[in-house]
């Protein structure tokens, strides 16, 4: 990894453990994160940082107490907020990924119809055909972006058809996801402001608001999210709540976003890290949706999640008092080797290779699970099917940003079968 | 001896007999009984080998863990139970598991 003057490697292993800093996402940027979440998992798997640009928290390393935490609804809630920052007081948005139980079931419920299996079975063949025209308007032999043609593309196409957004605008669901994941405090200092992400807030709620009202009431079968919030009773005013109303949408186009565009870039770079495995997969197409679960593992693309104690507890020796955050870092128990055996090689047919922390753990498990693996097993079934070769020809640069772990860039040339 | 019938939601049938102290989940899997995803292999963390059950005597109930699991679901129903949370054991009556359309 090629690293910019003035930055270099932290000595993970050399320095007290008091001055680990966990909270420093130049350690995703610059891929040096692996000796910091070792050493926490060896010798500190309960850590407490007294500070960082996200002020004070504990962070959790082993999957086995990320489980346990996850389990816990009751002593960690997810509210106010499940990122290691807390929300603007005067503008707390409410969305059932911070919410507890039970208010969080039922908007849960009242979306989960639209990313179930039965609805999945139709949206594949439109995914296919998306998916099929993007790779088959690449360029040969020569490098481009891989982030930029496929991955933003492919998952922003997605999103527009999940929401039934306005065809032309749909590129506004991209940058509105990458401005509300922007928070200064957690991109070093290279994010956006407090301002400029409410005033992206607020064109988006009013974009969404706008939709809404043309689509109240018009009679149409509810297949996209907007008609199925308003079909279901429970959240069939939402609309007159901005916060409630902003904060599911947002929570809607996040999620279904920076996820499955960084495990698209990953997989490409994984496979080329790892020729052997891109030669197993080639032979056994078969394997194909046991690699997806192995990309999802490997890449991590939401390095963590926070919780807050809602009293004293003591977890692993450390005693944590009542409000304090937790962060559980799902990057680290992705790569625990007590339960995740050889965790640093990609093995796209690992024994039990769907469970990971990607997707999290218990009630907040992610919901839209099962379309991310969809999508990428599109992804892999059409370009393996098309492309000889498949090479990275660049260094790919990263997401400089502690809530996501991604790729801003990924040089890449492919040459096609010739038939 | 235990027989596990399985019922998959286009209603094809599968009579298993059941081994003492593995759960329903890892029967369906032993068996290669389609129908049951089991992602995170037997915690009741994910939910994805959700069922519905018919046994004519007693069952442990669920635990609030597994109750909280199933609350997700839209198709809960009042026999839906984790199939990793129920393990076969000495004399239990014969069990009947209805398959979901879909796990998530």
């Amino acid at each position: 990894m090629n690293m910019p003057a003035g930055i270099s490697t932290p000595d993970y292993r050399a320095m007290p453990l008091e001055a680990l800093d966990v909270s420093d996402p130049r350690m995703f940027q610059y891929d040096y994160w692996q000796e910091l979440f070792a050493r926490l998992r060896d010798e500190c798997p309960v850590h407490y940082q007294p500070d960082s640009p996200a002020g004070p928290f504990w962070s959790v390393t082993r999957y086995e107490d990320i489980v346990a935490i996850e389990r816990d609804t009751e002593t960690f809630s997810s509210e106010p907020s499940i990122s290691i920052i807390d929300p603007e007081p005067d503008m707390i948005l409410r969305m059932f990924i911070a919410m507890d139980p039970p208010e969080h079931d039922d908007q849960r419920r009242a979306v989960h119809h639209v990313v179930a299996p039965r609805n999945l079975q139709e949206f594949e063949t439109l995914i296919r055909e998306r998916t099929v025209e993007v790779l088959d308007s690449l360029p040969e032999n020569e490098p481009f972006d891989w982030v930029k043609l496929v991955s933003r593309d492919l998952t922003t196409k997605m999103l527009a058809t999940l929401f039934d957004f306005p065809w032309e605008e749909r590129n506004k669901l991209t940058e509105w996801s990458d401005m509300f994941t922007s928070d200064v405090r957690i991109t070093a200092g290279e994010g956006s402001t407090r301002e400029v992400i409410i005033e992206h807030i607020t064109a988006c709620l009013q974009r969404f608001t706008e939709l809404w009202h043309e689509r109240k009431g018009d009679g149409k079968e509810a297949f996209d999210l907007i008609r199925m919030l308003q079909a279901d009773p429970n959240t069939a005013n939402m609309v007159d709540d901005p916060l409630t109303y902003m904060g599911n949408i947002m929570l809607l186009i996040v999620g279904g976003n920076d996820t499955t565009r960084n495990s698209m870039s990953g997989g490409v770079v994984f496979l080329n890290q790892f020729p052997d495995e891109m030669a197993k997969v080639r032979q056994n197409p078969e394997l194909i949706p046991s690699m997806v679960s192995e990309i999802i593992r490997y890449q991590t693309p939401l390095p963590h999640m926070r919780r807050t104690t809602t009293r004293d507890v003591e977890l692993n020796g450390q005693k944590i008092a009542k409000g304090e955050k937790v962060v559980l870092w799902f990057v680290s128990g992705n790569y625990d080797d007590a339960v995740i055996e050889r965790p640093n090689d990609f093995w796209i047919d690992r024994p039990s290779v769907r469970n990971h922390l990607s997707f999290g753990a218990g009630i907040h498990r992610c919901m839209g699970n099962r379309l991310a693996e969809m999508q990428l097993r599109i992804l892999w079934e059409e370009a393996l099917q098309r492309f000889e070769t498949i090479e990275v020809v660049g260094e790919p640069k990263r997401t400089c940003n502690l809530f996501i772990r991604g790729f801003t860039e990924l040089p890449v040339k492919v040459t096609r079968f010739q038939s | 001896m235990t027989v596990i019938t399985f019922i998959q939601h286009d209603g094809s049938e599968r009579m298993v007999d059941g081994d003492v102290g593995l759960s329903l989940m890892e029967t369906a899997l032993k068996h290669d009984v389609p129908g049951i995803d089991a992602d995170c292999g037997g915690g009741a963390i994910c939910g994805t080998c959700h069922c519905f059950v018919e046994v004519s005597g007693d069952i442990p109930a669920p635990d609030s863990q597994e109750t909280a699991m199933l609350g997700l679901r839209p198709d809960r129903a009042d026999n839906s139970r984790l199939a990793c949370q129920i393990m076969v054991s000495d004399g239990m009556a014969d069990i009947t598991v209805r398959l979901p359309e879909f796990q998530m």
